[in-house]
């Protein structure tokens, strides 16, 4: 099954260490064994730009609002035999600490 | 049709018997190797719902098989054939066909009796897995495992059936859609999600033991029985299986005549069930020689110190204060605490625990246990006064009509202030 993962920020959560976040070992780890398709930082909400049509017209504006603390700061593309397994793969990435990971079923193109 | 039936017809009520029965021991099985082989959790309760309804026509014609069972199996694997045939599309013929021969393999009888044990236990497994939530887990291992209908599940936990329907329709979809895996967890991953199915199946038990008249207690301690069956390695599911019979053993002593509950002290212990003691007693002693000591083997420690001791005042206080002592080590939880300064009060007096209670008051702001026991600790200083204040306090908060009832005897019993409500 495909799961897409999004990397969340999370005032709740610990301190940032750097030298333990393990990232590069996590995709490796990942990629080689066939589980992770796609994945990428993404710049902070303060470089977000939402687009919507209203009444026929585009209304560009600035960010989501930005008071929440809690924002996608990434993603990753999952190819999981199960739940279980991608529960495994994202409790494995540094972030499930320092942040929290969302994990969504990609909705089937048959339904 | 297979299934041998007995000559002799027997009257409405022995079938209503025999059907019940055989939905008591062969529900959860039936279902849980139809949604092994096909995958699909409507389609497996329709089917085992579609076989139990045959056998109260055909049962009453005919006669009860001599294997209810087997022939139970039979009409469940033919309704799940009839199903997929009339569902059947080109795509899924091939995956149809390993299906089938699998439904057949099933009722024929040729699985193994540890395949079908083992579907029992993905089953609990599943129901209780953590993506779901709370509600959702037991409510689905109500309704799938135990087959209690929804309208019982509803009525056990005062929600509307609308409701309950809605909430089941949300798990089963979810199983589905998030891919929450049919299997028993392996390895280190067990040990993680044991504790979670533990604390549903307990769950199941207070909530059958809050005063809902219901058979929700019955259920828990059949389906913790059944998993203490199948994981017999496992001390902390033996140990709930032990505190559960333990404190299920009061279920007879717990209330008066007018359904008042009564304490430990006021409970006439000869209505106490030995057979259940004796038992809940021996797993306890099982589970602890494997020197994993957990939550639920403390606290089944101290409920078979209670249930040990021939009267009251011959209960081991010190012991019971050791036990919470190093539950708190395990699980802090103010709750275990107040738990605790009860029985420091039995020990070292009612100062004492009032002591440690008025300490922990913050912590428990507006539960009603905390005013209840201020009250009962001051009662025993002989502070009248104070004592139905704390459980006039009590009464505002306390949750159920009981236990209004329970604190309002009290106040009558001192004497001295009126109570609020007064029993007969």
């Amino acid at each position: 099954m495909r799961y897409m993962m999004f990397v969340v920020t999370d005032p709740e959560a610990e301190e940032y260490v750097a030298s333990e976040d393990t990232i590069e070992e996590w995709v490796e780890e990942n990629d080689r064994r066939g589980r992770r398709v796609l994945g990428d930082r993404l710049r902070p909400v303060e470089d977000a730009t939402t687009v919507r049509v209203r009444g026929g017209e585009t209304i560009v504006t600035d960010g989501p609002f930005a008071e929440t603390k809690e924002w996608i700061a990434g993603f990753d593309i999952l190819e999981c035999e199960d739940l279980d397994e991608a529960i495994e793969v994202a409790a494995a990435h540094p972030m499930a600490r320092f942040g929290r990971l969302e994990v969504r079923p990609f909705w089937p193109f048959e339904e | 049709m297979t299934g041998d039936p007995a000559p002799d017809s027997v009257g409405r009520a022995g079938v209503d018997a025999a059907v019940a029965a055989a939905y008591r021991s062969d529900w959860g099985r039936i279902v849980a190797t139809l949604i092994r082989i096909t995958g699909d959790w409507s389609l497996a309760e329709d089917c085992a719902q579609e076989a139990f309804e045959l056998a109260l026509t055909r049962w009453g014609r005919d006669g009860t098989p001599r294997t209810p069972g087997a022939w139970l199996t039979t009409a469940a694997r033919n309704r799940a054939i009839d199903r997929l045939r009339r569902a059947s599309s080109e795509a899924f013929k091939l995956r149809e066909i390993g299906i089938m021969d699998e439904l057949d393999a099933w009722a024929d009888g040729h699985e193994h009796d540890t395949d079908i044990e083992d579907d029992r236990l993905r089953l609990i497994f599943t129901c209780c897995h953590p993506a779901l939530p709370l509600d959702a887990r037991v409510a689905l291992t109500l309704r799938t495992i135990t087959g209690l209908s929804t309208a019982e599940i509803a009525g056990a936990f005062l929600v509307q059936e609308q409701a309950m329907s809605q909430r089941l329709v949300r798990a089963r979809r979810k199983i589905k859609n998030a891919g929450i895996p049919y299997r028993v967890p392996s390895g280190q991953l067990l040990g993680e999600r044991l504790p979670g199915v533990l604390a549903v199946l307990y769950l199941l038990f207070t909530q059958g033991y809050s005063g809902v008249p219901n058979e929700l207690a019955d259920e828990a301690i059949r389906l913790t029985r059944l998993l203490a069956r199948l994981m017999p390695d496992e001390p902390e599911v033996t140990g709930l299986l032990a505190l559960m019979l333990l404190q299920h053993s009061r279920a007879a002593a717990r209330v008066d005549g007018t359904g008042v509950p009564l304490s430990l002290e006021e409970q006439d212990r000869s209505w106490w069930d030995r057979a259940a003691i004796d038992e809940g007693v021996a797993l306890l002693e099982s589970a602890l020689r494997r020197r994993e000591p957990g939550g639920y083997q403390l606290q089944a420690a101290i409920a078979a110190l209670h249930a040990q001791a021939a009267a009251a005042e011959h209960t081991d206080w010190a012991q019971i204060v050791q036990l919470y002592d190093q539950l708190l080590l395990r699980h802090p939880s103010p709750v275990i605490e107040l738990n605790r300064a009860v029985a420091v009060g039995m020990l070292d007096g009612p100062a004492a625990g009032l002591a440690i209670v008025e300490a922990l008051a913050p912590k428990l702001d507006g539960f009603y246990l905390v005013p209840a026991t201020q009250a009962e600790l001051l009662r025993r200083l002989g502070r009248a006064e104070e004592a139905t204040e704390r459980y006039r306090a009590a009464i505002a908060l306390a949750p159920t009509e009981a236990e209004r009832r329970f604190c309002g005897k009290r106040i009558s019993g001192l004497g001295g202030g009126s109570a609020t409500r007064r029993t007969p």
